[in-house]
């Protein structure tokens, strides 16, 4: 290859990674002091972005000069700390002390929130910003040109780490930040108020998201897909780097930058795959990241409990449920058509719902992509009938075993890891699978997916197909329940409460943990591929992060300590977004804005609060200690 | 007899169901070293934390100079001038010995002489001389001498101190009961959590003996060596 052309490249790798860092950093501080894994870090990057395609052209209009540009950028990374610092006021101080699962699906949230409020601000059309000027020309370089303004960005880059140094090793708030990501109820104890502690940092965090933003304006047409596709590349450097570690996202960041700059040469549309194989590499061999350490990750549990009430079906229990039954069965001889295509919807939400819930509340994993399953489910039996001309029955019955082994493959990597890291592993994965899915175009049909997946002639009719569903469904999730009650699922449960007490009395834990993230993957798939022949198309959305976030609030609706809870969440949810999705413009914001109220009021979903109710009317135990 | 500094009355603390303090009433005057014994898993610790905010507890009255403290985050009871000093010590590791200092670091009260650097490194000369060493770098003695300087550098009225010679060296323990000595010697009241009674004897004015969350012993460090009794009911293991 021709040096001069390395040099390019490497320098171009160099500002990618540049930006990639000013982001990751913010998060990685973030995560440090508050141990929230900020899923808006990227909405905080696109505000920065929209903020500056809003200022920068204002400003520029009064003085068409450099600092007036950066000025404006500036402007917007405050905002955008602002922002950050009023988040923390009003929603992050109420749930430092939930579990993790439910810190990451309350920022989500905040994403789904944001979403809406730009498309509302902003319109739902890309914005082209304004070049930097005297950053339009180009350097030329070994007779290449290079754009100036990325050269500028490296710079920047350099000056973010030096600051971010100094600010952490010269000043006291660094230093507490430090104190703090190691030990934040020490720092308390020695008198030092986290509130603002915690505020600061997140001001901290989010400026430099939204700096991060606001300098890529010359570079993007700012869109309003910002936020999750920077996100999820910005969870990769952190993850990478060590989560909590600045040094480690920069080192990252420049391992990244450079592995597109060059695989983008090789391997042009699946550069994202790389990225994410890198990160699964580095998760094998280092759990905690280049520079992480493993008190970072493992200092608290995901959740706080899993599967508690492991009580067999009571009498009230079976006929509810053969009531349920009765109910579902008579549903397509006495309901229309359309409330026969929500129930068939249910049912496959509920067999997946119930999968993830298999995993989260009987194994504890906790898993943020378990669309991947559901999505490797539907794609595997709409391709063998659309592309290899499989009848429905076949493909019905591959679409398991596929997503089955693929989740087998995967699980083996993410059994490996525990808490946090363990989230975000299923998070790559599953945007592995998303980025196939949607870049493969010849095979999958990329963005619009693959219409024509219809059941075979005997089952076309809705309701015959609801039949079909409810038996597929019900023989899962009864398989999946004998699973929870047999030794098995009690080896489970205890590698869940201690993977080293279960390990010492002779659990092999990996090994019952690969077995549940198949078998849960398989269920998931097989209801990935119940739910393609009742849409009769399979598309992206399927595999996408919010489908997963659907999948988890299902979950914790109905919520995680029951049995019941997941096929009561589902039926819930389902049900509540058909109602109100086509009501609304705003059904993103209404969503995350009641993901949120879930988190803070109801913790232990629906059932969960169902049975609390239930406990009112038993005697008290006696209280604890002598009344203040 | 002088107001208390710190009055604790029937303090109680559970971990979820699990009950570990029942009751348990003392008291500590200003400048007065005063030895809470006991044995592993009587409810020394648990008491120090339940009284910091650090373990969710109940009691009929937790008074700190005058300030009730019982609904107060532990950033608050640190400022009115309660120190704390954990048994594992808690050290952060990742920051140099100057730097923990530095965390540490509030404002003395009513226009008294603050604690500096220099003052500190007079009575644990050891830490002077590894200013810019990282914590974690370390032994175990120095750093239970960095992390009584480190909640010394918040000016405090009175530190609870839990089990300081725990897995000391002879030569180690006997430097920690000078420093403790020494913080008397500045008006600082002490409560000592020990196991070691011939290290709470060189130290405390008085003692209290916990035993399974309940207070059994309460008098002088005097009377507590001369009562054989309560020595070997609760002490001796």
């Amino acid at each position: 290859m021709d040096p001069a052309f390395i040099v390019i490249q490497s320098l171009s790798g160099l500002a990618s990674a540049s930006s990639l860092f000013i982001i990751a950093s913010g998060l990685t501080i973030v995560f440090g002091v508050t141990r929230i894994v900020n899923f808006a870090h990227g909405s905080l990057y696109m505000l920065g972005a929209y903020l500056a395609v809003t200022i920068v052209p204002m400003l520029l209009e009064v003085d068409r000069s450099l600092p007036m540009f950066l000025l404006g950028v500036l402007l917007s990374a405050l905002i955008v700390g602002v922002i950050g610092a009023a988040m923390e006021i009003i929603l992050l101080r109420r749930i430092y002390h939930v579990p993790e699962l439910f810190q990451l699906l309350a920022t989500f949230g905040v994403v789904l929130i944001v979403q809406d409020l730009v498309i509302k601000l902003w319109g739902a059309v890309e914005i082209p910003g304004p070049r930097a000027p005297s950053l339009r020309h180009g350097v030329f370089i070994f007779d290449q040109r290079f754009p100036a303004y990325e050269l500028f960005l490296i710079g920047v880059g350099l000056v973010v780490l030096g600051l971010l140094w100094l600010l952490m090793q010269k000043t006291r708030f660094g230093v507490l930040i430090r104190a703090a990501t190691q030990d934040r109820d020490m720092v308390a104890a020695l008198g030092v108020n986290q509130a603002w502690l915690f505020t600061g940092t997140l001001f901290l965090g989010a400026f430099l998201a939204g700096l991060g933003g606001a300098l890529q304006i010359p570079r993007v047409a700012v869109n309003t897909q910002m936020d999750i596709s920077i996100i999820t590349e910005v969870f990769v450097v952190t993850v990478i780097g060590g989560m909590g570690s600045v040094p480690g996202a920069f080192v990252a960041a420049l391992i990244i930058g450079q592995l597109q700059a060059f695989g983008i040469l090789i391997f042009p549309k699946i550069t994202l795959v790389l990225v994410f194989l890198l990160m699964a590499v580095v998760l094998v061999i280092k759990p905690w990241g280049l520079f992480g350490k493993p008190d970072a990750a493992a200092g608290r549990a995901v959740l706080p409990e899993g599967l508690l009430s492991l009580r067999r079906f009571g009498t009230v229990d079976n006929v509810v449920a053969g009531v349920a039954i009765i109910v579902m069965l008579a549903l397509p001889v006495f309901g229309d058509n359309y409330m026969v295509k929500v129930g068939i919807e249910v049912l496959v939400l509920a067999l997946a719902a119930f999968s993830l819930h298999f995993l989260i509340g009987v194994g504890g994993i906790v898993s943020f992509g378990h669309a991947a399953y559901f999505g490797i489910g539907a794609y595997a039996a709409g391709l063998l009938v659309t592309r290899l001309g499989f009848a429905m029955e076949p493909a019905l019955i591959l679409a398991p075993v596929i997503a089955g082994a693929f989740a087998a493959l995967f699980g083996f990597f993410i059994v490996r890891l525990s808490g946090i890291y363990l989230a975000m592993l299923t998070l790559a994965f599953a945007q592995i699978v998303y980025a196939v899915c949607f870049q493969w175009v010849g095979l999958t049909g990329g963005d619009n997916g693959v219409v024509g997946v219809w059941p075979s002639s005997w089952a076309a009719s809705r309701q015959v197909y609801f039949y079909l569903a409810l038996a597929f469904t019900l023989s899962a999730i009864i398989a999946l329940r004998h699973a929870i009650y047999a030794p098995f699922g009690y080896a489970l449960r205890a590698a869940r409460d201690s993977a080293t007490r279960a390990d010492a009395i002779g659990i092999d834990v990996r090994r019952i943990r690969w077995f549940a993230f198949t078998l849960s993957g398989a269920a998931a798939g097989l209801a990935g591929g119940l739910y393609s022949f009742s849409k009769g198309s399979i598309d992206p959305t399927m595999i996408s992060i919010p489908m997963s976030v659907d999948l988890l609030v299902m979950v914790l609706l109905g919520g995680i300590q029951t049995v019941i809870g997941p096929l009561v969440g589902a039926a819930a949810f389902h049900s509540i977004k058909d109602f109100f999705m086509p009501l609304t413009d705003f059904w993103r914001m209404f969503l995350g804005a009641s993901i949120i109220v879930m988190v803070l009021v109801f913790p232990r979903g629906i059932a969960g609060a169902a049975s609390l109710l239930t406990e009112r009317f038993r005697p008290a135990p006696k209280p604890v200690g002598t009344p203040a | 007899m002088t107001e208390a500094l710190l009055s604790v009355r029937s303090l109680s603390a559970a971990y979820g169901m699990a009950e570990v303090l029942f009751g348990v009433s003392l008291d500590a005057r200003r400048g007065e070293v005063v030895a809470l014994m006991g044995r592993n898993g009587a409810g020394k610790t648990t008491t120090l934390k339940a009284i910091i905010g650090m373990v969710e507890a109940s009691a009929e009255a937790l008074t700190f100079a005058g300030h009730d403290i019982r609904r107060l985050p532990s950033y608050r009871i640190a400022r009115l001038g309660l120190g704390y000093v954990p048994e594992e010590r808690r050290i952060f590791t990742d920051l140099t010995v100057q730097e923990n200092l530095e965390v540490g670091r509030r404002p003395a009260r009513d226009g008294r002489e603050a604690w500096t650097l220099e003052r500190l490194y007079a009575i644990f000369p050891n830490l002077a001389e590894m200013e810019g060493r990282r914590a974690s770098a370390m032994s175990g003695g120095e750093q239970q001498m960095l992390t009584i300087a480190r909640t010394l550098m918040g000016n405090p009225d009175m530190v609870l101190l839990d089990e300081p010679s725990e897995g000391l060296a002879p030569v180690i323990v006997e430097q920690m009961a000078e420093a403790v000595i020494a913080m008397k010697a500045t008006g600082i009241a002490v409560l000592l959590c020990e196991q070691n009674l011939h290290f709470a004897a060189a130290v405390s004015d008085r003692a209290y003996v916990i035993e399974k969350g309940a207070i059994r012993f309460s008098g002088t460090m005097a009377e507590l060596e001369a009562t054989d009794a309560v020595r070997e009911a609760y002490l001796t293991v």
